[in-house]
């Protein structure tokens, strides 16, 4: 089991450093899109505390997209992946593997982005901040989670680039919407976020599962 | 035979709407509460349950085309025309539910609209059967009957949030008519409309699911018979 897993981690982390393609795409576009929101939303004073966390929230759900479309777009050339289809080792494990290393990309650009964003935003925290390393890692679970899965769904289609963001941000919904209530939860201080952090939870137990029995499927899908 | 049948069950599905509406506009008494405005619930209600039974019905063809479409592609064809076809029409449902829900909540509320935990999920549960019809549309080639299956079980997985939502978080969507606290439930009065409206409405999309299955089939069959064809030319 881990032998496959830790061959495609280790691959996909080692074309990721020689390009820093994704890494560097998402940093930009997310940074954008918090600035954007700035100047759309004007965050000075109470505001910002209440709008912070949906930002932050949307910032990494647009910018994983152009991740998550470069990450079987890489498996292409040179028929890749009519070759992962081939090997002998379930279809799963090159799955978690992915999901994996999305998952560390869109981590790390969200520690770059936290300290800009704490001073572009002006904020305080006044709920308890540690929570937030239970939030985000759990709502960027369940982004990149499906993100992985629908991005192989949609491979086979003429527009795949926009199918993907078409299936997978409904999908998606529930669990922002958890996310952006427990992060302003904490930014606020002013509710408990413990039962958005449950649904959270439950979203990504339930999600994750389902993806891991049904990859093969999709992978193989002729 | 099986035309004779069909032409039967459309004339009894034709007769139910009409003594259902008959029912629950002349018979039913007005709502102590809210006036008239509550005669929407026996099309609002019998909508969403239709649209829930349609869903699932689609999400029983897509887990019908994964499990049959190596042993029994035949059955598989038809459990995808299944899955296609439920989606459509509890889409179709789904979305006169939410026109009428938001009429009612017009009156009720005075808004149209509110983002209320069971609003957004059923409008999120809505977007994510309209995505299942888009890819179908966009994802061209043979494997997008496999995909959609898979889709239509991921969809399908939001179902029970959706309806557990209601009561986990706070809402400002009446709390559950039926089974829900001590003290909820209808009077007989209502109840016995409210039940003609929801066979006649099921009776309906049943009708309408009927049509479009057989729509698909022939779909299938003119495609496979193309494929036939261009093969033969092409020897």
């Amino acid at each position: 089991m881990t032998r496959a897993l830790w061959t495609h981690l280790v691959k996909d982390l080692r074309i990721e450093w020689r390009s820093l393609d994704a890494l560097i795409s998402m940093l930009f576009f997310s940074g954008l899109v918090v600035v954007l929101f700035s100047i759309a939303f004007d965050p000075r004073g109470e505001v910002s505390q209440q709008i912070a966390g949906g930002v932050l929230c949307v910032a990494t759900m647009f910018a994983s997209v152009s991740a998550l479309n470069q990450a079987w777009a890489r498996e292409i050339r040179h028929q890749v992946m009519d070759a992962q289809r081939m090997v002998p080792s379930p279809a799963a494990e090159l799955f978690l593997a992915k999901v994996i290393v999305n998952f560390l990309f869109v981590s790390i650009v969200q520690i770059i982005l936290a300290p800009f964003f704490l001073i572009f935003y002006n904020l305080h925290i006044a709920g308890q901040g540690w929570l937030l390393l239970l939030v985000l890692p759990l709502g960027t679970w369940a982004l990149v989670g499906n993100g992985v899965f629908f991005a192989a769904l949609s491979m086979s289609s003429r527009n795949r680039e926009l199918l993907l963001s078409l299936i997978l941000f409904p999908i998606f919904i529930p669990a922002l919407l958890a996310m952006v209530q427990a992060t302003t939860a904490i930014f606020t201080g002013a509710f408990e976020p413990t039962l958005w952090i449950k649904l959270l939870l439950g979203y990504d137990i339930i999600f994750t599962t389902v993806s891991l029995l049904l990859f093969d499927v999709v992978f193989h899908a002729e | 035979m099986k035309k004779t049948i069909f032409t039967l069950y459309a004339a009894i599905t034709v007769a139910l709407m009409i003594w259902g509406y008959y029912q629950a506009i002349y018979v039913a008494p007005t709502d102590a509460l809210q006036g008239e405005i509550f005669r929407i619930i026996f099309y609002h209600v019998p909508l969403f349950i239709g649209a829930f039974l349609f869903f699932a019905i689609s999400l029983c063809g897509s887990i019908g085309f994964l499990a049959f479409r190596r042993t029994h592609p035949e059955w598989a064809q038809s459990a995808d025309a299944w899955a296609l076809a439920g989606a459509e029409v509890g889409v179709v449902f789904c979305s006169n539910a939410l026109i009428l829900g938001s009429m009612w909540g017009r009156r009720a509320w005075g808004i149209w609209w509110t983002w209320d935990a069971r609003l957004t999920t059923t409008l999120i549960l809505w977007l994510i059967y309209v995505s299942y019809l888009l890819m179908r549309r966009f994802a061209a080639g043979p494997q997008v009957q496999t995909l959609a299956a898979v889709l239509g079980i991921f969809g399908a997985l939001d179902i029970p949030i959706v309806y557990m939502s209601n009561r986990w978080f706070r809402t400002q969507h009446p709390a559950p008519v039926f089974g829900g606290d001590p003290g909820s439930g209808m009077d007989k009065s209502m109840l016995v409309p409210f039940g003609w409206n929801v066979m006649a409405w099921l009776a309906w999309g049943i009708l309408l699911l009927i049509l479009r299955h057989h729509v698909e089939r022939q779909n299938q069959k003119f495609a496979e018979d193309e494929a036939a064809e261009s093969l033969n030319a092409s020897n």
